[in-house]
Parts: structure tokens; sequence; C-alpha cells
């Protein structure tokens, strides 16, 4: 049995919103019955403001959950306001979901998108054109719908992918795909910044002082979500003598880490021709 | 009403009463270890060899020694699949189906990464076994069938004497894994001349923790783990006594039940109500396996355009328990792979439910159940944004499932 929460659990058995709004200014239809939940999202509008939200759903607890939560949320917002609310939200509102289901918070999110664009008048073409290249054929599931929940809320395992989208959950012959994904998105994610890396020559502490900066603000976090490390031995000169520690200690790429990752921030961050040594 | 409703007998079942009482010496009056030299735990040692005794004579065994006690099924399946490979070494290939429970699948997916490699048999719409597939797939290098008597989501039997038959002339090892068919149907070892079979206890009113496996006389098999002399160390470890004494009484508790015909058709009169009153009911269901060539307690019924995780849990809010076929009550994504096996449409796989009878079912437990069924199903399909279309707009449901 799920742990659900409370809301969750009242929410299923009772939920808010049900049915249709026969003169609804905006329908939009999400999911699918293969996949095995579905939501249709209906509102009703006055000027920018939604005075009105109901749903139906096909799904199990969480997505019936999910799918109140979202209408109670938005319900006397403006669609400004609205466009706002992501699946953390939802998931905030319900006091939490099992990781596994995480995916029913992110259809309410994907319903509310559509139904917003629609309102802005813009084209919702049909999805799988609009979302990109379809990664998991068992789900349906996009590459842009990949990439999303996995900046919106800092994935960064297939497991975790597959918790908010289902991806990778049955054959698994996407999963190297989605690996790829999560390896770009990665090595975008990491926060600039204020980019002071230019070409004029900088004194050594300054340098020492932007290296420690920029592997604690920017590299380690990275290595940390996958349960690696890194610690700065010595720096010389512009040469950084560097030790990856934690999964990445054993890990097949390090190499790859350390130029694409390392050493690339490092060059952003800090001086472009800065050179990292991996001291083993 | 505060009591609950238990249909869901195919994932566990209450331990008997007289089963509870003729444990409890053993946990603290008589706790000896059979193994001792002393009288105190040699006493306990024949309270052990009846209880095997019981065992054998409910599975037509014809020496005690053929019945081996383990922890359960999943240890049973495994010894049973990875001690013959340890014994035929030079062969490589497995022989088993689709719709196997996870002891038997997930082994057999781990041994094709160690270089085995494994046939699955398909099953059809119905559940039912492609036998001759099964046949046909049998070469030289077979070390072992291993087949399901009856499986556990659809109650649908295989034909294991036929196959039974089929490996001794080919003389390829057979082993049955009985789980579901225990107290529900008469095993006989020698109708199905198979060479291994395992159960377990708690699927027949036997605490958990207790299960056996038959080995036949003469059966080549290694043991999977090495310690004392236990079960002429063919499975070493302090036995489980009083898991021991449950399933030697719960056995007889079996024989007694499956003689008593009267009994063996109330519960199937019990599943026949419940199931003729939901396909009645809701035109939009329908079953799940094959309706004759099955278990008497099982029913798996699909209600098309509802999800089963989200008719679980109203049941659970009525007091009932069930099971359910759906990917989002199990945790995986998809829905079961017994259903998916069978063809099951998904329109309809992610709302199976499956209803498992004991004998301790009585008929207003059914009544019930039957009672608020529509309104669990009602209020589901009021949420139901398929059903809505169906109704209202007449889009055929395939456009829908796309
Ligand atoms: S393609 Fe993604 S799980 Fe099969």
């Amino acid at each position: 049995m799920w742990e659900y929460t409370e809301k969750v659990k009242e929410l299923y058995k009772n939920p808010k919103n049900v049915g249709e709004i026969p003169d609804a200014d905006v329908v939009v239809e999400v999911g699918s019955i293969v996949c095995g939940d579905a939501l249709t999202l209906y509102l009703k509008l006055d000027g920018d403001k939604i005075v009105d939200a109901k749903f139906k759903t096909f799904g199990c607890g969480s997505a019936i959950a999910s799918s109140s939560a979202l209408t109670e949320m938005i319900k006397g917002k403006t669609v400004e306001e609205a466009a706002k609310i992501s699946n953390k939200d939802i998931v905030e509102f319900l006091g939490g979901l099992p990781d596994q289901k995480m995916h029913c918070s992110v259809m309410g999110q994907e319903a509310l998108e559509k139904a917003i664009k629609k309102i802005k008048g813009q084209k919702v073409e049909d999805e799988h054109e609009d979302e990109g290249a379809i990664v998991c054929q068992c789900f349906g599931v996009s590459e842009n719908l990949i990439r999303r929940v996995i900046k919106e809320n800092n994935l960064t395992t297939v497991e975790e992918v597959t918790n908010y989208t289902k991806a990778g959950g049955a054959c698994g012959s996407c999963i190297p795909k989605i690996e790829d994904i999560i390896k770009e998105e990665l090595a975008k994610v990491v926060a600039k910044p204020e980019a002071t890396a230019g070409t004029k020559s900088m004194s050594n502490l300054k340098r020492m002082q932007l290296v420690e900066e920029t592997i604690q603000n920017v590299i380690r976090p990275v290595l940390m979500r996958d349960g690696g490390d890194i610690e700065l031995i010595d720096i010389d000169g512009k040469k950084v003598y560097v030790a990856l520690r934690g999964h990445c200690a054993h890990c097949v790429i390090s190499d790859v880490t350390m130029k694409n990752l390392v050493q690339e921030k490092l060059r952003e961050f800090v001086e472009q021709d800065i050179e990292v040594i991996e001291v083993k | 009403m505060n009591t609950i409703i238990y249909l869901d007998n195919n994932a566990t079942t209450k331990v008997a009463p007289e089963v509870l009482e003729a444990m409890l010496p053993f946990f603290m009056e008589r706790y000896g270890n059979p193994s001792s030299m002393h009288d105190f735990g040699g006493d306990v040692a024949h309270d052990v060899e009846r209880a095997r005794q019981s065992v054998a004579q409910m599975l037509g065994a014809d020496y005690d020694y053929e019945i081996v006690f383990t922890s359960g099924a999943t240890e049973s399946d495994n010894m049973a699949i990875l001690g013959t490979l340890q014994y035929y070494r030079d062969k490589k290939h497995i022989v088993t189906t689709k719709v196997e429970h996870p002891a038997v699948l997930n082994l057999c997916r781990q041994l094709e990464r160690e270089g085995y490699s494994v046939t699955y048999v398909p099953v059809d719409r119905e559940g039912n076994l492609d036998i001759d597939y099964l046949f046909d797939s049998i070469t030289n290098d077979t070390a072992i069938v291993s087949v399901m008597y009856a499986n556990n989501e659809t109650g649908v039997i295989f034909p294991v004497e036929e196959i039974g038959a089929f490996c001794k002339k080919r003389g390829v090892p057979f082993h049955v894994d009985a789980v579901q068919a225990i107290g529900k149907i008469p095993v006989d070892v020698n109708k199905i001349q198979c060479d291994l079979l395992a159960i377990s206890g708690h699927k027949f009113h036997a605490p958990k923790g207790i299960g056996v496996l038959y080995v036949r006389r003469g059966t080549r098999l290694r043991p999977i783990l090495y310690g004392g002399h236990q079960e002429k160390a063919r499975r070493p470890g302090t036995h489980n006594v009083p898991g021991i004494i449950g399933i030697g009484k719960a056995a007889e508790l079996v024989i007694h039940h499956l003689a008593n015909k009267d009994e063996v058709q109330r519960v199937k009169k019990l599943r026949n109500k419940l199931e003729e009153g939901l396909l009645n009911q809701f035109p939009n269901a329908h079953l799940n396996g094959n309706k004759d060539k099955r278990v008497d307690n099982t029913t798996n019924i699909g209600f098309e355009f509802i999800e089963g995780e989200a008719i679980l849990l109203y049941l659970n809010e009525k007091g009932i328990a069930a099971s359910s076929g759906s990917a989002c009550s199990s945790g995986s994504l998809e829905p079961s792979h017994v259903l998916r096996a069978m063809g099951v449409p998904f329109t309809s796989a992610h709302g199976s439910i499956r209803f498992s009878l004991s004998r301790y079912t009585t008929e207003e437990e059914i009544d019930y159940t039957l009672r608020v069924m529509p309104e669990v199903v009602n209020q589901l399909l009021e949420i139901s944004p398929y059903w809505d279309s169906i109704n209202k707009k007449g889009k055929p449901i395939g456009e829908l499932a796309r």
C-alpha cells in the first residue's frame, strides 16, 4: 500500500471540482489510456481570470488527487499567476507524493501549460510534434518533457526521470537516451555566477579564490548529485590539481568529467587557459 | 462495516485456528532443536517428521524424505532451478512461461545475464499456455522446464500432467510452481510426473516463512545453501519448527477440505456469484482468463475506463481488500506482466481487479461486495474522461487508446 498523505487521501476520496464545465472557454486533454493516466481539464475565464476549473481523470489515487489539487490551486488566479504553477507546487499542495507517483503531478502541470497556450492563442499542435521527438515509445514521452522535468526538479538519475514521467519504466530501451539527456542537461544546469573569466592576468590570490569558489559552487553540486565529489589538491600557477571522490572516483568516464565539467567550468569562470590535472 | 472483507487470498491467507493451536506449544514449551541429541529436541523431531508425512500425503508423494522444508516458495523455486543447473552444468537452456511468478521470472532474467538461454512460452488471450510451443522449444541442451500449476492472477490452470509426461519421455527435469494450486485443487506429484514442486505455507492457511520443495527420489540436485546436515543437507539450517508444524497441520486441513465436495463447491459457487454479479451489473466489465480451466477461488475482472488502483482505494474505504493488475498499485509502470502476456488491451488491463476467496469467505461478504461495487464503479466512471467520451460523444475507445 502506498504511503499517501492525508491531503492526498482526502482528495481522492472526495475530489473537488470533478466534472465538466459545459460552456468552458478552454478544454484540454493530456495523457492516454495506454499509460494509465489521462486528464481532461476545463477552464472558465472572466477576462484574464480563471473563475472556474473542473476536471475528469482516468488514473490512480494520486492522479485524482493531483488533478483536484490543480483545479483548486488555479481557481481565482489570473492566467499569468496560474502559469507559474509547476508540478512541484502541486506536490507541495498535496503534502508530498510517493516517488513513483510524481508523474501524476507532472500530468497536472502539462494540462495547465497546454491550457495556457490555448488561452494565449498559441498553437497547440499535436503534442508530439510540439514536444519534440518521442524518447520513450512505451509511454509516449517526449524529449522536451524529459528535459523540462529534469530542469525544474533538479533530477539527476534515470530512476527519477522515470518517477516523474514514466519514461524508461517499461521495456527500458529508451534508458540510454534518457541518460544522454540527463548528461546534457546537467552540463547546462550549472548556475552561472557573475562571469569573471577573461584573459586579463590576475593575481595568484585572486585566481586561487576563484578556483575554490567555482569548485564549491558550480562543480561540486553537479558531482554530488551522482554521489561523487571533488577535492582541490593544489594550485600551481594555472595548473589546478584535483582528485575525484565518491562515485566519480571509480567512474569509467572520469576523464570526460575532468575535461567537460571541471576544466571547462574553471575556464569559463576563472581563466581561459587553466589546465586541470587529475591526481589519482 | 468494521470487519475487513478479505478477498485477496492469492496474496496471503489467514492462519487457520487449528494451525495456530498446533504451533503454539512449539514456541515456549517445546522449543527443542530437532537436531539435538537429547530427548527434549528429539521429541520435537518426531513432530517435524509427522508434519512431513502430512505434507507428503497432501502431495501424494511416495516417500516422506521427498519433502524438503524451506523458507517459502521463492526459496523453493530458486533451489529447484539453480540446484538443477548446478548439477547439469553443461546444459544451458531453460524453458519457462511468460506468466510465471517473479520468483521464477526474475531468476531466469538473472540467469540470462549469466549466459543461459531461456525460452518464455507464451499464453493466449485467455491465459492458456501454448503447449506445442513449449514442446517444440525443448532441446538436448534444456536443463530444466519450470511451469506454474495455476496462475496467481487469473487462476488459469496449466496442463502440467501433459507437460510432465512429455518431459519424462525426453528425460528433462520438470519443476512445477504449485503455489496457487495447493489447497484449491488436488495436487498429485505422481500424476504430474514432476521431479520438483514448490509450495508456500501462507497461501493455504499456514504462516508466512515456511514452504516446501518436493524433490522426487533420485532427482539430481545440488544444494544452494551450505551448512549443517538438516534435510539431508539439501536445505541446511535449523528447522523452523513452529512453521513446519503449521504447514503440516495446514496440509491435514487441505486433505480434509478437498475431500469434502460440498465445501469445495461452496467456494466455487461464491466465486461464481461474485463474478456473475459483477459481469451482469457492469456492461464494461469482462473476465480475464479462461472461465473453465481455473482454480475455484479466483476471478479477475477488467473494468474498462477506470483505473485499478483507484478501484482498490475506494474498495479499501468500504472495508474490502482485493488486488489489482494495474500498474499504479504495484509501483511498476506497466500493468501486470500476466495481463500483458495475455494481450489484454490497456483499456482494461489498467482497471483489472483480482478477487480471491478462501474457505473462510462467507456469502454475506460476497453480497456486501456486490452491493457496494456499483457505488465504487459509478463514482470512478463519473470522474473518467474516457467514459465521458464514450457516453456522450460516442468516440470509439480505439481512438482514445492510441
Ligand atoms: S521505450 Fe521507454 S520504456 Fe520502453
